[in-house]
């Protein structure tokens, strides 16, 4: 991490990968898209909504990594003062608060058919109702520390403090009865059937694609922002 | 009850919703690095 404490240094990673996780996230996410509308078969319990679960799961996984690289980042701007960290944590905000948004309303979209309700305020779907009302607060307090010239410690603690919620999240299936099901796909192997599984690697991993790119665009605007801000000082010094 | 009619919101929902992320990105970006280029054009 600490190779890419330069910003130039960064740049010049950047901007190629930019391109390349951007083409290469939208390829692979519609063609999972592809298949798992149109090649997959219907599920015999929940029928064809069980098409929605290829990007509802996706943005569930980004939703939760999101605050995983805020805090991240948090712990690297604490720990070390890596001079991109702030920068990282901010940029990965908004995109994270984008899919964990998509996650429950996909998720409430999934749920209307096949458990009867739009919501339930259960374990799982209220802790991720929180992560996003978590992201709004993270974005509303690093710009406001950042307008008034702060280094961005505070936003760091609160993005470390809500990092708390992610294990919440990850075990309100075993903790308390919930609607919600419980891990599919884990580490000894799969409960899905191999012929509905193609298409969930592939959004998998281009969602992942696209939400670097995203990560990376911002990054690199809030970098060309402070050189602005630092050449107008400037100026307006002379 | 028409269940595509689910599947398909919820994919309309994914797509424009990313569409609007990244396109909300690539404009700042842009925008932010064509200024910077334009204050360091001698």
């Amino acid at each position: 991490m600490h190779a890419f404490a330069n910003p130039a240094r960064f740049l010049r990673i950047a901007r190629p990968a930019t391109a390349w996780l951007l083409g290469i996230g939208v390829a692979l996410s519609l063609v999972g898209g592809v298949i798992g509308l149109m090649l997959t078969p219907p599920d015999y319990l929940q029928g064809e909504t069980v098409r929605i679960l290829y990007i509802h799961v996706p943005s569930a996984w980004l939703g939760m990594a999101g605050w995983g690289a805020i805090a991240s980042a948090s712990v690297s701007q604490l720990v070390w003062r890596h001079p991109l960290a702030a920068v990282a944590g901010r940029a990965s905000a908004p995109a994270g608060a984008i899919f964990a948004a998509l996650c429950l309303l996909t998720g409430s979209i999934w749920g209307r058919p096949t458990w009867g309700t739009w919501w339930e305020w259960d374990g799982r779907l209220t802790s991720m109702l929180i992560l996003f009302f978590l992201y709004l607060g993270y974005i509303a307090l690093a710009a406001s520390e950042r307008e008034r010239g702060g280094d961005g410690r505070i936003a760091a603690i609160f993005g470390l403090v809500g990092a708390i919620n992610l294990p919440i999240i990850h075990y309100s299936v075993l903790w308390w009865r919930t609607l919600h099901q419980g891990q599919s796909i884990g580490v000894s192997g799969s409960s899905i059937d191999r012929s509905m599984l193609l298409p969930l690697p592939l959004t998998m991993i281009g969602f992942t694609a696209i939400f670097a790119a995203v990560v990376l665009m911002r990054m690199r605007a809030e970098l060309a922002q402070t050189k602005i801000e630092g050449r107008m000082r400037r100026r307006a010094a002379e | 009850m028409n269940q595509w009619a689910f599947v398909v919101t919820a994919y309309a929902i994914t797509g424009l919703g990313i569409a609007g992320l990244v396109a909300w990105a690539a404009g700042s970006m842009r925008r932010a690095e064509a200024r910077l280029d334009e204050l360091t054009r001698p």
